[in-house]
């Protein structure tokens, strides 16, 4: 009896040191024939703990790995010639040139809306950037950690224009297309309860189950994120078919997130979204950039790492904001190449404006 | 020396060792997983627990014929309609895919040589094809039926479109419960018919028209009833109203594309399964049947099918196993079923994975064992009785 106490002590015991990171660090940074080995055995233990040291993990990779959509055009989809474009996949370079000042080291892995946070839980991705909505239950009881937002949305409705519907609360007996394991389909159950009429759901797994569905007339509406209705809207082969109804029923805050309890992971990842959005209070571009190196504004030279240590703080080399600028530009020149006015999602900037120019796109301070 | 290997010489004593030494690296290797897994859930602040199957599912389901569900309710009812969903395609996947396979699997030894090859054909190109490719195929031409504005319309009261195949719904009225005790006691007294006709058979050799008195009983008793109670059914009609047709019976083309393909799927390797039992038979039962001048469908249904059968039921029983596992991939036409509501849609909206694989996996444990368990009473029964 109590020699079988001892022997289950013993395992757990050996099991907590496999996954003290520390105690593999005194292995892998000490001069050991064994090294290559035990780095090998590391990186076994490591896809079973997902523990702390991310951005060691990242840097000893290579690459970055990013959870990204499987295909949402605007935020992250496939361009003409094969490299992943859009919003979110910004988001994952500006990361990648942060770490390691290259924008091509990063590898994309594309997640559906219900592998995305298994998938990050298992560390088989460093960060998500998918269209996530920050909740309280996905923050909290998950155990991910949302460290900003990227674009501020809201779900809408999109329907045939030959529907002849001007409102949502005309769709009493619709069938609805709703991607499953989202938040809209919370919220959509919520909205017809509370305007008291009825309807059919179609669950479907990704947007493009979603795109046929609809276009083929299984579903009379369907239901996602504005952002997402317009570039869903913006592939098809006659968008004026197609019309977005004027009902936004819910906040969705859209951010990149990575694991809870990684911290100087996580600061990585906020403040690679923070420089951006800064650059753009700051006017920095990623044209202007080589000249504002001599600005006189202090935040400016703080920002490009001319004066102060942040990107030591921060286990970075000192010009990381500078390189996410010069090679991915500030959140503005992001926002317009990929779903600004000017491109086929038409999004205008609205909610993800800087706070000085209406919007609420607000960076804290960098000092 | 050989007083130190005596143990082990025992026979008795190695064995004993060894499956001690087995159960307790199993026994040591379930600890490790279940304390590295507890010990992840919590570093990773993931609550446990099975307190969730409480919390309201918040999300709907409009795939439910036998549960009214609403988005109030619990997590708890959400599995329950995915195990209903998942045996209303199985059983009935596994009725039409025993029909079909012996259909087929009989013409298939049929001499004419067309019908022969066309089942040839149909047999290795479903059972060739991944399953998960038919559910798709079938689903894909499903969906590019006319729009429901433009159903096709068949006897004024039957519409087919790419929302499903709405049918009246029969509505039953107060008198309707004397029809279906007819219908009960119709269904006893012809089994009673059949073992005292059997009995009689034996005894006498004198033979009763067993199968046209227990059709007059089954349903020219009740209907003669069903009118002298002055027809207690109406039918409700689907009617186009808004978006959809409200009211009527509705079949969603996710079931029938799951149905298809299913059974389409499972009947060719059934179909293999029964000729394989019928060319078991050998040849020499066939031709004494012939000799004493039995007829070409007695001899069929006499002689080759039940010995045939102590050959096709413990395949056919796995085949039915096969085809229950594989009604979960209705996730990927979005079907309702346990996987696709409870064991995806639940799992997201809480984040209990553990907890919900789990449930999902004794469920459909319990209701393979449970096929296996009648299947093997089925199999019991037509064994071969020494007297």
């Amino acid at each position: 009896m109590h020699k079988s106490i001892i022997w289950i002590n013993l395992l757990i015991w050996y099991r907590e040191a496999i996954f003290e990171k520390r105690y593999l660090n005194n292995y892998l940074n000490g001069e050991n024939n064994m090294k290559k080995l035990l780095s090998i055995f590391a990186v076994a233990a490591f896809a079973f703990s997902a523990n702390a040291g991310t951005l060691d993990d990242v840097k000893n990779r290579g690459f970055l790995k990013c959870g990204v959509t499987t295909g949402l055009a605007g935020f992250a989809a496939p361009d003409d010639s094969g490299e992943w474009a859009g919003l979110d996949a910004d988001m994952c370079r500006a990361v990648a040139v942060a770490v390691f000042g290259d924008r091509s080291k990063v590898e994309f892995i594309t997640t559906t809306g219900k592998s995305r946070f298994p998938t990050l839980a298992s560390g088989e991705v460093d960060m998500l950037a998918r269209n996530t909505t920050w909740t309280i239950s996905r923050d909290v009881n998950l155990g991910f950690e949302f460290v900003g937002v990227n674009f501020y949305d809201g779900q809408g409705f999109m329907v045939p224009s030959a529907l002849g519907v001007s409102s949502a609360t005309e769709l009493d007996g619709a069938t609805v297309c709703i991607q499953t394991g989202t938040t809209t389909e919370l919220n959509l159950a919520d909205f017809f309860r509370l305007n008291g009429i009825s309807y059919e759901a179609l669950p479907i797994e990704t947007n493009d189950e979603g795109k046929e569905n609809l276009f083929a007339g299984r579903c009379d509406v369907y239901t996602t994120d504005a952002s997402g209705l317009s570039s869903t809207r913006a592939a098809a082969s006659n968008p004026d078919k197609w019309k977005v109804l004027p009902e936004i029923i819910s906040k969705e805050p859209l951010g990149p997130l990575v694991r809870h309890g990684d911290h100087q992971w996580g600061d990585v990842v906020r403040w690679s979204l923070n420089a951006m959005i800064i650059a753009e209070e700051l006017g920095v571009t990623s044209e202007n950039v080589d000249a504002q190196m001599s600005s006189n504004v202090p935040e400016v030279l703080r920002l490009l790492g001319v004066e102060g240590n942040y990107g030591e703080m921060l286990e970075l080399s000192n010009d990381w904001a500078y390189q996410i600028i010069k090679q991915i530009g500030n959140y503005s020149e992001s926002y317009e190449a990929n779903v600004g006015p000017d491109t086929p999602l038409e999004i205008a900037r609205g909610l993800n404006a800087l706070w000085t120019q209406g919007g609420i796109l607000y960076a804290p301070p960098f000092r | 020396m050989r007083s130190n290997l005596g143990f082990f010489s025992d026979e008795k004593f190695r064995s004993i060792f060894f499956q001690t030494l087995v159960v307790g690296l199993f026994a040591l290797g379930l600890f490790f997983v279940i304390s590295t897994t507890s010990y992840n859930l919590e570093k990773r602040n993931i609550a446990t627990g099975w307190s969730f199957l409480q919390n309201p599912a918040g999300f709907d389901i409009s795939f439910s014929p036998f549960l009214e569900f609403k988005s109030t309710d619990t997590h708890l009812k959400v599995y329950f309609v995915g195990v209903l969903n998942t045996l209303l395609v199985s059983v009935t996947g596994c009725i039409a895919a025993t029909i079909l396979g012996f259909i087929l699997g009989i013409v298939r030894l049929s001499s004419n040589w067309l019908l022969s090859r066309l089942v040839y054909i149909y047999v290795e190109f479903s059972r060739n094809v991944p399953l998960l490719l038919q559910i798709i195929l079938w689903y894909s031409i499903l969906i590019q039926l006319p729009r429901v504005k433009q159903s096709l319309q068949f006897l004024d009261v039957f519409y087919i479109s790419n929302r499903g195949l709405y049918s009246p719904r029969p509505i039953f009225e107060s008198g309707f419960s004397y029809v279906s005790i007819a219908i009960v006691l119709a269904l006893i007294s012809s089994f009673l018919i059949n073992r005292w006709s059997k009995k009689r058979q034996d005894k006498t050799g004198q033979q009763f028209p067993v199968f046209s008195s227990s059709i007059g009983l089954i349903f020219i008793v009740p209907l003669i009833l069903f009118f002298i109670l002055g027809s207690p059914m109406s039918f409700e009609h689907p009617e186009m109203k808004g978006f959809n047709f409200k009211g009527g019976l509705v079949i969603r083309p996710e079931f029938i594309a799951m149905f298809l393909a299913l059974s389409i799927y499972t009947a060719a390797f059934i179909s293999e399964i029964v000729r394989a039992g019928i060319m078991s038979v050998s040849k020499g039962q066939r031709e004494a049947s012939a000799a004493i001048g039995l007829k070409q469908t007695w001899i069929m249904r006499l002689i080759i099918i039940p010995q045939a059968l102590r050959v096709i039921v413990p395949p056919l029983t796995s085949q039915y196993l096969n085809l229950t596992k594989n009604s979960s991939l209705g996730i990927a036409v979005g079907y309702a079923d346990l996987v696709h509501g409870f064991g995806g849609i639940s799992l997201n909206q809480t984040g209990q994975a553990i907890e919900c694989m789990a449930i999902v996996m004794a469920t459909y444990l319990s209701i393979s064992l449970t096929i296996s368990f009648f299947m093997n009473i089925y199999n019991r029964s037509i064994q071969f009785k020494e007297k």
